[in-house]
């Protein structure tokens, strides 16, 4: 009996089609910090949409508990080459926080407790591809991780998903975020290998 | 990586941009003006970049990316930089 094998490399080496290319599987969750760990108290916690008007919508974490919340089942992708697969979220969906806000600007800068900055196009937020998790495996989401809250953008590079995130500031073009400064991709799609300009 | 190193972190890395050893040189941070020598920056070294910031205050005096075949650097926010010779 004979089989027909993919290639030359046989079965075990045969690539996850969930991986995006030049990303390789890791178990643990690494963590990447650009500076000192903010600690956020959920009772000073408060989540900001500010618009081209001048509106400010925001929410305190009681708020935002109050929203509906949603359980997310995702791979995430940094762009140091490594993935995770199936990671498990609960979070409030951009779709549920964007649902009053009124803006004709087609992007975002998400700014971040300590000062990171990111931006993401508004397109990339909506229809259920992003959230503001405050849990990660069944448990609060760690100061590490980026915690008490972080944007979940998991189709794209896990930058984008920014830890201690406190808001969202409407943009008329897309500028660029902290990383996105200094050689990163204004982007970021794992698929497409965005990674540098 | 949570801690940080000290400025001696980024000699190697700076060697590439500049032909002597910046540590030892000083700068002036473009938020609260304290001038000081680099190697007492707070260096956060991570796969992505490495983020040199202010022992005074915290602020971003210069990121350092480096993919191996590409480099970039930053140091907007150093005002001025000295070197004695």
């Amino acid at each position: 009996m004979s089989f027909i094998t993919r290639g030359f490399s046989g079965r075990s080496r045969e690539r996850d089609d969930r991986l995006p290319p030049g990303q390789t599987l890791v178990g643990d969750f690494p963590v990447l910090s650009a500076g000192p760990t903010p600690e956020v108290d959920t009772a000073e916690w408060e989540f900001t949409i500010r618009t081209e008007s001048g509106a400010q919508h925001s929410w305190n974490w009681d708020q935002l508990m109050a929203l509906p919340i949603e359980d997310v089942t995702t791979d995430i992708h940094c762009v140091t080459h490594w993935s995770k697969l199936g990671t498990g979220w609960r979070g409030v969906a951009l779709d549920t926080l964007f649902e009053d806000v009124d803006t004709d600007y087609a992007f975002t800068m998400a700014h971040s407790y300590g000062g990171y900055t990111t931006n993401v196009p508004l397109e990339d937020l909506l229809d259920g591809k992003a959230w503001i998790a405050f849990e990660f495996d069944g448990e609060p989401l760690d100061p590490e991780h980026g915690g008490p809250a972080r944007l979940l953008v998991p189709h794209l590079y896990f930058w984008k998903s920014a830890k201690w995130v406190r808001g969202l500031e409407m943009m008329e073009d897309d500028e660029p975020g902290f990383w996105e400064q200094n050689g990163y991709h204004l982007r970021g799609d794992p698929w497409k290998e965005e990674r540098y300009w | 990586m949570t801690g940080h190193v000290d400025g001696n972190a980024i000699a190697g890395p700076l060697a590439d941009f500049f032909s002597f050893d910046i540590t030892t040189a000083t700068g002036r941070c473009r938020a609260c003006g304290t001038v000081a020598e680099l190697a007492r920056a707070m260096v956060y070294v991570s796969g992505a970049g490495t983020v040199v910031r202010c022992a005074t205050c915290d602020n971003v005096l210069a990121v350092l990316v480096d993919t191996g075949e590409r480099a970039w650097i930053d140091f907007g926010g150093v005002t001025a930089i000295e070197v004695r010779r």
